[in-house]
């Protein structure tokens, strides 16, 4: 922040410099029969937020490998223990054994203290579990539940640091989650209103953040109950949408009538086929 | 989310690119820090206190890398709790500060935070140790975090000995103040904590509240 380069200074507004060259890009590459490469996918938005009786975690649903979409429809809230939830974002595998290992060690703890575990608990292992790995466990979580000290979020990072807060986002949709967070949280909301801005707070990051889609999961988590929302918003449905709707409206099909496409010949082959050998192996289902 | 390089966050060390102070006064000392955590260009906690505690009348400031230093703070807060039950009674400050130089020198290339330790006890009073790279040495104040190198200027020019207890809160949140301004890694509130033998006071000062200077 301290520096100050002394070459020229920068203009306002956007800088429009690389568009040139990517048109001339452009036409070179279609001119040998490619075509420019796409943005790529990664990413995730999850978010949790404080209502007055306990807490709402949301995630969207979609996994990327890549540039393909891995699963349309996965879950990012993961179970830890029976009142406390962790969204996780960041490497798939990493976000999901790490919470499998803790929620694991938690049930074991929880028989030993013969007490229902804490969201602090559930907090500092993970923290000294990613700590002691220095980051190389991508996961970035969103931690919540509700023990006997009231409600609890806490934000958790890849190199183990953690925040507490009333209100968090993590994952490449962040930005967009938290800015319908900054905009509209209150301290001690009702559950529906709580329920909204979460599902508003994920949407913003399914349609603005590349990386993030499909559809919207909640978890609501209250004293003594928790309700598994998934999904508690299918924003984007599969199907052909006709002109000048809102989103989410689908009204296209994909079958076709019958005789849309002409036949112009029909050629059948049948396949001979020898039986060879029979036996049968009985399973023991004893 | 199973790319390989993955998005720019994740990669990003999380750091409270920071600014932290702490001055000792007759009978006690005054502790400062800013509330801004950020993980690259991005924001990620506007508010964090980064005065942790370490004992009842012993806290430390926080700076660096946000993971280590908060690793630092619970292994010394928890070291303390065990040396204080072994000794019997409230722990040093510099026996806190010790524990922290320690954790700081032995693992220095591992490591990237610094911590300001500051409090107060019965037999040295206030007292202020830096812990910079794993040396240990006791301040009249301590300056500390990117913010820090902003006003240094200002805390050598305005420093004077014997300075009174709200001498020294104002002289802190005015420090917090310039450094906010000027570092584009520290912001947010100020939060202060003022420990003297009787009591363990901390303080929010939020932004409007700050001290504004010429350009504001």
């Amino acid at each position: 922040m301290a520096m100050l380069t002394v070459s020229r200074p920068p203009l306002g507004g956007f800088s429009f410099e690389n568009c040139k060259r990517n048109a001339v890009l452009e036409g070179e590459v279609n001119k040998v029969g490619c075509s420019l490469p796409t943005a790529r996918k990664t990413g995730t938005t999850i978010c949790g937020v404080v209502f007055k009786d306990g807490v709402v975690l949301g995630a969207d649903t979609r996994a990327t490998e890549g540039m393909v979409v891995a699963d349309k429809n996965c879950s990012k809230i993961h179970y830890i223990s029976p009142n406390i939830y962790c969204c996780g974002a960041g490497t798939a595998a990493d976000t999901e054994m790490t919470t499998q290992i803790i929620s694991s060690n938690l049930e074991l703890h929880g028989l030993s203290t013969g007490r229902l575990p804490r969201v602090a608990t559930a907090n500092r292992m993970l923290k000294q579990m990613l700590f002691r790995y220095q980051g190389y466990i991508g996961a970035a979580l969103v931690l919540g539940g509700v023990d006997c000290n009231g409600p609890h979020l806490y934000s958790i990072y890849p190199h183990g640091s953690t925040d507490k807060l009333p209100y968090v986002t993590m994952g490449s949709g962040s930005l967009a989650a938290m800015a319908v967070f900054e905009d509209r949280y209150k301290p001690d909301m009702e559950e529906e209103a709580a329920k909204q801005l979460v599902r508003d707070a994920i949407a913003a990051g399914i349609f603005n953040d590349l990386g993030s889609g499909s559809n919207i999961d909640l978890c609501v988590i209250t004293k003594g109950k928790v309700d598994y929302i998934r999904p508690h918003d299918e924003a984007n449905k599969k199907g052909i949408s006709t002109e000048g709707k809102c989103f989410g409206r689908v009204t296209g099909d994909y079958k076709y009538k019958g005789g849309t496409t002409g036949v112009l010949t029909k050629v059948v082959t049948p396949l001979d086929l020898e039986l060879v050998d029979e036996s049968v192996q009985t399973m023991d289902t004893s | 989310m199973l790319g390989e390089t993955g998005p720019e966050w994740l990669s990003e060390e999380v750091k409270t690119g920071t600014t932290i102070i702490a001055i000792e006064f007759n009978g006690g000392v005054v502790l400062g820090s800013d509330s801004r955590v950020s993980a690259g260009a991005s924001v990620v906690n506007r508010v964090m206190n980064k005065l942790s505690p370490l004992h009842d009348k012993i806290y430390c400031a926080l700076s660096g890398s946000a993971a280590d230093a908060q690793t630092i703070a619970e292994m010394v807060n928890y070291q303390l709790d065990v040396h204080s039950i072994e000794i019997g009674e409230d722990p040093q400050v510099r026996s806190a500060a010790t524990l922290v130089r320690n954790i700081s020198y032995k693992y220095k290339e591992e490591l990237s935070a610094h911590l300001i330790v500051a409090g107060w006890d019965r037999r040295d009073g206030g007292q202020v140790f830096a812990t910079l790279n794993g040396l240990l040495t006791r301040q009249p104040f301590a300056v500390g975090g990117s913010g820090s190198s902003y006003v240094y200027g200002f805390v050598d020019a305005e420093y004077r000995r014997g300075m009174s207890k709200e001498e020294c809160q104002q002289f802190v949140v005015n420090t917090l103040s310039l450094a906010m301004n000027r570092d584009g890694s520290s912001g947010g509130v100020a939060y202060i904590v003022t420990i003297d033998e009787h009591s363990t006071e901390e303080k929010v000062v939020l932004g409007n509240n700050l001290p504004t200077f010429f350009d504001q």
